[in-house]
């Protein structure tokens, strides 16, 4: 039933619950389907999370390549620790120092069907890819008639400012992308979100940028599931239910948003809704509609 | 073991002894200071220790008490290779040599007939406004058909915008070529770009791209990703001696040497970028020479000697694919018409250069002439040749003119794998406002 039929034959407020729970209902992961069976998890904190991810697509298809600046090692955040050594150097491997090499490398990678994931070191470091991300991959499966496109293409880079990261180690860069249509946009807020959403990335049929906030990698700590589970792409997620109004945001600002709610709610008695957009690019429309419906204030 | 393992690929890389800094980040698994410490002091004593030998890189190099910033300008200028000269007689050896029997000279010089043709018509098609845009392709037949010629089919191919020989020659026919120039239903590309911007999964050439050299670090890419696949695939990339400037040139030779991918890099140095003449290009030896600074083999070929740039293409092939290596040809060649129909090259070149190329180095003229001097060509031939090619590409014109243009809805399609809901909203929206205002809109000339 349509949103426009549904607002005609009920009140407005209600319209908005009776959808939300409709369509806000969480695509299940995998492994929590059945809903029976307590489900395995370990304490992860991002980087963690994220190097799970990495290795779960890299053990289910041979295609799955990493690479970037220092990957090698482990990445200077930790990120890739363990793969160089499971997976080979053919696998895991460092590249020379040049942004526009890695990403340009990885949609030849992508257009040649296989499966690259490329790491930029510091989302600050990203803008000599620009061009190679704007102009040919999200543009690969436009301007070729779907003859070719870079699917296969995940670029994982950290986000955002840590405190003493200066002008240079801080930046959150990712709205330039959101105006590159054909590439999608993906921001995890904690640990189970980025295994979940990465590895969707990851075997998404659409390039992706996602971007990790390095803020978290440490200090994120959640009982994250192991084995494979995907969180869907293109769709936000209400964290918490509020009446008087709607606050959006993504990655390490949910934690602030929280907080923020608290007080509202403890010094201002106002009641928040807090939607993590997930995905910036294409983003959740519907989710964020219903809800400003139901608040009135974004 | 770890360290056993080292020297072995340190002697097989021929970097001489490893430095204990490069043993030092195999140990990756050392997350406690104690641990490395421990690793330090295991290490075995004729390795170098790093302060006894200060940023030595991977390199071996000798010492010299001999002062002396060296001039690269004083080394001789990389000669270009030739088998044929300009008057078609062969140079050395025999018309054997070129691998190339009698019919298939014949039909290499067809396909440069063909392009010929169509660079013509499409050429006058366009100053009489029946199509947009167009580039033409003159000067540059033999090394576009030339190096076609030597590749494989399961080979793949990122090209610039002036290779209309190389999709001739693999099967994207004349009227394929007619039909994306159209921006018709019938081009595979769906009409969503400028002329000759063409590409066909079928025959492993990727869609071109307007943005200059974009194709360069791409192809080191699906070189890698063919070679992880052993097939007995190479990847062929051509560029012109302008995009050769570009940051992505170099991006692409630095990551092809330092990962092993197996792709030509084919610099099409025709003299000119629109207007930029090569003497402010650059200032080394050509882009040649730069395959020397990223350990890279690599050769000059004479441009316009179509059995050269075969015979070469054909060496560099067998090296790509057999040691998985990268190699650079320089084709030297001239660009004998406009940069685009939106550029007048009279404006910042003589006509008497022009002159002296058409009159003393005209690639087809000299297969002609070595096909006239085996017997195998004469000027009755050409004629009919001439006539053939010309009635074909009017009639593939003709036709890609009647042919509509694709459904407006593919504004919206392949932007993502599947059309996200905003798309499908802006779908929407505009159908809607066709229905009411379509006759506004030339809407007869697309497909409904």
């Amino acid at each position: 039933m349509s949103v426009v039929a549904l607002r005609k034959c009920l009140p407005a407020r209600r319209t908005a619950r009776v959808l939300y729970r409709a369509i806000n209902t969480e695509v299940k992961s995998k492994v929590e389907a059945d809903g029976m069976q307590p489900v395995e998890t370990r304490k992860m904190n991002l980087f963690t999370a994220v190097n799970d991810a990495l290795d779960l697509a890299m053990k289910q298809d041979d295609e799955v390549i990493l690479f970037g600046e220092d990957v090698k090692f482990g990445g200077v955040f930790r990120c890739a620790v363990g793969l160089n050594e499971k997976y080979g150097n053919e696998r895991v491997f460092n590249t020379p120092l040049c942004e526009q090499g890695i990403v340009g490398f990885g949609i030849g990678v992508a257009a040649a069907g296989a499966i690259p994931i490329a790491e930029i070191q510091f989302a600050d470091y990203i803008f000599p890819a620009f061009d190679q991300i704007v102009n040919e991959a999200a543009k690969y499966r436009y301007r070729s008639g779907n003859e070719f496109n870079t699917g296969g293409l995940t670029i994982r880079t950290p986000y955002g400012a840590v405190g003493h990261g200066g002008l240079y180690h801080s930046q959150s860069p990712e709205a330039f992308f959101c105006h590159a249509a054909g590439v999608k946009v993906v921001v995890p807020r904690s640990p189970s979100q980025a295994k979940g959403l990465l590895l969707s990335s990851i075997f998404s049929p659409d390039p992706v940028v996602f971007m990790e906030p390095k803020w978290l990698y440490r200090t994120s700590v959640e009982e994250v599931p192991l084995g494979d589970y995907r969180i869907p792409l293109d769709k936000a997620e209400v964290v918490r239910e509020g009446m008087d109004v709607t606050l959006v945001g993504w990655g390490a600002q949910i934690k602030v948003l929280e907080a923020a709610a608290d007080m509202a709610r403890d010094k201002l008695a106002i009641s928040c809704e807090i939607i993590d957009l997930r995905t910036l690019s294409p983003w959740d429309e519907d989710t964020v509609a219903m809800s400003v419906e139901k608040t009135g204030t974004l | 073991m770890l360290f056993h393992r080292l020297v072995q690929t340190a002697v097989r890389r021929g970097i001489g002894v490893p430095t204990y800094r490069t043993f030092c980040s195999q140990l990756s698994q050392f997350d406690s200071a104690q641990q490395l410490q421990k690793a330090k002091a295991s290490k075995p004593k004729d390795v170098l220790s790093p302060r006894q030998e200060n940023d030595r890189p991977s390199t071996t190099y000798d010492f010299t008490t001999h002062l002396e910033i060296v001039d690269p300008t004083k080394d001789p200028v990389i000669p270009a290779y030739r088998v044929m000269d300009t008057n078609g007689t062969l140079l050395r050896g025999s018309e054997r040599d070129l691998l190339l029997d009698e019919k298939s000279i014949v039909k290499m010089y067809h396909t440069m007939g063909e392009v010929a043709a169509l660079d013509h018509i499409l050429m006058q098609a366009q100053r009489h406004g029946r199509v947009s845009f167009h580039m033409q392709n003159a000067g540059e037949e033999a090394l576009q058909v030339g190096s076609a010629a030597a590749l494989e089919p399961q080979d793949h191919i990122f090209s610039q915008y002036r290779e209309l020989g190389v999709f001739l020659w693999r099967g994207f026919d004349m009227q394929q070529v007619a039909h994306q120039c159209l921006s018709n239903a019938e081009d595979l590309g769906k009409g969503k770009q400028m002329p000759m911007h063409f590409g066909c999964g079928k025959l492993n050439m990727y869609t071109i791209s307007s943005p200059l050299t974009t194709q360069l670090p791409q192809a080191a890419g699906c070189a890698y990703a063919l070679k992880r696949r052993n097939t007995d695939a190479c990847v062929m990339c051509y560029f012109g001696d302008g995009a050769a400037s570009e940051g992505d040139f170099h991006a692409a030779m630095n990551f092809a040497s330092t990962l092993d991918c197996p792709v030509i890099f084919f610099c099409r140095n025709n003299g000119w970028a629109i207007s930029t003449p090569v003497s402010e290009q650059y200032r080394g030896d050509g882009i040649l020479s730069r395959a020397k600074g990223y350990g890279m083999k690599g050769l000059r070929v004479d441009g316009n000697d179509m059995f050269a740039v075969h015979e070469a293409t054909r060496e560099a092939r067998k090296y790509a694919v057999n040691q998985s290596r990268p190699v650079l040809i320089e084709a030297m060649s001239y660009r004998r018409g406009h940069h685009s129909t939106s550029d007048d090259s009279t404006t910042y070149r003589l006509s008497e250069e022009l002159d002296w190329w058409a009159h003393n180095d005209c690639p087809a003229k000299r297969v002609r002439l070595h096909l006239e001097k085996r017997d195998v060509w004469d000027s009755e031939m050409e004629a009919e040749m001439r006539t053939m090619h010309k009635k074909k590409v009017l009639k593939c014109l003709g036709t890609a003119e009647k042919t509509l243009k694709p459904n407006i809805s593919e504004l919206f399609t392949d932007v993502y794998a599947e059309m996200p809901e905003r798309l499908k909203r802006q779908q929407n929206d505009l159908e809607e406002h066709l229905k009411k205002y379509g006759t506004e809109y030339n809407l007869s000339k697309y497909q409904s």
